[in-house]
């Protein structure tokens, strides 16, 4: 092809008719659609903001009163207790399930799945109503040797209070699902990784934590912000326990004074505002653990995928 | 036994119903480049990975430096080595991959440091300071601080070899450590390991590059269907092999 190749003229247009000056630009763009599009969206966006103005039902001084409204704030900071907690009682019970389901021994990840598989089968807010009435199987909860002597033993309506029942609801299920990702973010990890942390004779609890934890962080980080947003929203599901939660907040103070649209629009604007935070803080959090750009793996594939697609210019092209 | 680096008797290994290595015998001296060479598939690299239990034997014995790998001896009894014991073993011999397998998230420096500062528990001080006459060794002093992705397959695999020394082995291992690279950049990867073997390093070295066999080799392993079918001086071996199947071999990747 090179040395078939002529001159590429623009000024005499060749046997095909076609002009070479006029192909050297770039194409014509039509923009009507586009407006016409954008005026429908924006007038949409007009009448729905017409009627939060405008119809009195809203009720904004009562919304914004309450939104500020100490009552909604210690609501809110129950929630935002509840959604760390839960969470980082999954995460630690999802990498222990991660690990066992990845382990070896086929009775320990079968046990592991078996777990994963109910507390994910089980809609969460029936299993926050099996720890509420926790009592009503298990009425003493004891500490002792199995079918031996019993050191102490507490009554579970003592233990288990609704904030406990919420803890262990909430974070044994979000463990089943924080343990499909933290095993997809192992999994990920090229195999000669360990491999090579293995021949360097580093021990296995060096090379998880070292090695293939970091790396698997890029996988595991981006679904546990989805996670702990949901989370964050999910743990309203917990007043029904009884448990002065936001919402719950929010429902007292409505069922005295009967503004339920507007507490609820105020309870609403927190969850919104703290859900802003925290899908900014996992854009830091995901930067600082793209450190090296990208995985082994894929930079050897990248660079060799590379050669070949990258374009001869006439110039270098082989003589 | 004290000049023996590598015994190796009726080693075998198979993966599923197929028999990877139908029976090793072996001995490697101190000091010595061993290169194998072979067809893909011939068990040279499954070899070379049951050195440092990366595999495990199902057969037969090797022994590094007269130590029994992946197996003790217990009041006249056979048992298996746990995962320390294991891994006290494979500080003594060095690994370089053919991937590289340079830890992405790490710097050059990091790399190279890690193995030593966490498993040697060795001052972070020295091994820096080793690390950077490592890296003036394989060429890279300018590139302390960069990510392994940022570097060419030569760099990355120059880095592996500096990590790999940081931990003093006293056996190093090479699987296929030229095969992943472009064309140009073997050259710079090949200098660096025939530095290490004039310095003395002991090295088993499962390769596709007969002119390094050739050249640096103190002896060539030819297997075959997982199996040594010849073995010798490697200028012998090249110039007049003895057997059909080495010929065959040779006449394709020469």
């Amino acid at each position: 092809m090179a040395n078939t190749a002529t001159e590429p003229n623009a000024k005499a247009p060749a046997g095909d008719g076609l002009d070479r000056q006029l192909l050297m630009g770039r194409p014509h763009q039509r923009h009507g659609g586009l407006w016409l599009t954008a005026a429908i969206v924006l007038f949409a966006i007009f009448l729905v903001g017409y009627s939060l103005v405008t119809n009195p039902r809203f009720e904004w001084n009562v919304v914004f009163g309450w939104f500020t409204s100490e009552r909604l704030f210690t609501g809110l900071l129950r929630t935002l207790g509840l959604t760390a907690i839960s969470m980082a009682v999954g995460i630690v019970v999802g990498v222990l399930l991660a690990l066992a389901r990845l382990a070896p021994n086929a009775i320990v990840a079968g046990t592991a799945a078996f777990l994963v598989w109910l507390f994910r089968g089980v809609p969460v807010f029936v299993q926050l109503l099996f720890w509420g009435f926790i009592a009503a199987i298990y009425p003493r909860i004891a500490v002792g040797v199995p079918f031996g002597p019993e050191f102490f033993s507490v009554d579970a309506n003592v233990l288990i209070t609704p904030f406990m029942a919420a803890i262990l609801g909430l974070g044994l299920n979000e463990g089943a699902y924080m343990s499909e990702i933290v095993r997809a973010g192992l999994l990920s990890v090229h195999r000669g990784q360990a491999e090579a942390a293995t021949a360097l004779g580093m021990r296995r609890f060096a090379i998880l934590s070292r090695i293939v934890l970091p790396q698997a962080m890029k996988i595991i980080i981006p679904p546990t912000g989805n996670q702990t947003i949901s989370m964050l929203k999910t743990t309203s599901l917990v007043s029904v326990l009884a448990f002065p939660e936001l919402l719950y907040s929010a429902q007292l103070v409505y069922s005295a004074n009967f503004k339920t649209i507007p507490l609820l629009i105020a309870a609403s604007m927190w969850y919104l505002l703290v859900t802003s935070i925290l899908s900014l803080g996992q854009y830091f959090i995901e930067r600082h653990f793209n450190r090296g750009g990208i995985t082994a793996g894929r930079s050897n594939r990248r660079r060799k995928a590379k050669a070949p697609s990258s374009p001869t210019t006439p110039q270098e092209a082989r003589p | 036994m004290t000049d023996v680096m590598i015994e190796a008797q009726g080693v075998t290994k198979s993966f599923g119903d197929l028999e990877v290595l139908k029976g090793i015998d072996l001995t490697i001296p101190k000091g010595s480049v061993t290169c194998i060479i072979g067809p893909s598939g011939s068990g040279k690299s499954t070899f070379l990975r049951c050195i440092n239990q990366l595999e495990t034997l199902d057969g037969g014995y090797i022994l590094v430096e007269g130590q029994p790998v992946g197996v003790k001896i217990r009041k006249g009894r056979l048992h298996a080595q746990n995962n320390a014991e294991a891994a006290r073993m494979r500080e003594n011999i060095g690994m370089v991959f053919q991937g590289f397998n340079l830890f992405p998230h790490m710097t050059v420096l990091e790399n190279i440091c890690e193995a030593p500062v966490r498993v040697k528990k060795e001052s972070r001080k020295a091994v820096q300071d080793r690390a950077r006459v490592l890296l003036e060794r394989v060429g890279l002093s300018e590139k302390v601080h960069a990510y392994p992705a940022s570097l060419s397959g030569g760099q990355q695999q120059r880095v592996a070899i500096a990590r790999a020394l940081a931990m003093e082995p006293r056996l190093m291992l090479f699987d296929e450590p030229t095969s992943a690279l472009d064309p140009e950049l073997v050259g710079e990867v090949l200098d660096v390991m025939r530095k290490l073997a004039d310095g003395g390093m002991t090295m088993i070295v499962v390769t596709h590059e007969i002119g390094f066999a050739r050249e640096v080799g103190d002896h060539l392993i030819f297997m075959d269907g997982g199996g040594i079918v010849e073995q010798g001086d490697p200028r012998t071996v090249l110039r007049e092999p003895r057997h059909e199947r080495t010929k065959q071999f040779l006449a394709k990747v020469i």
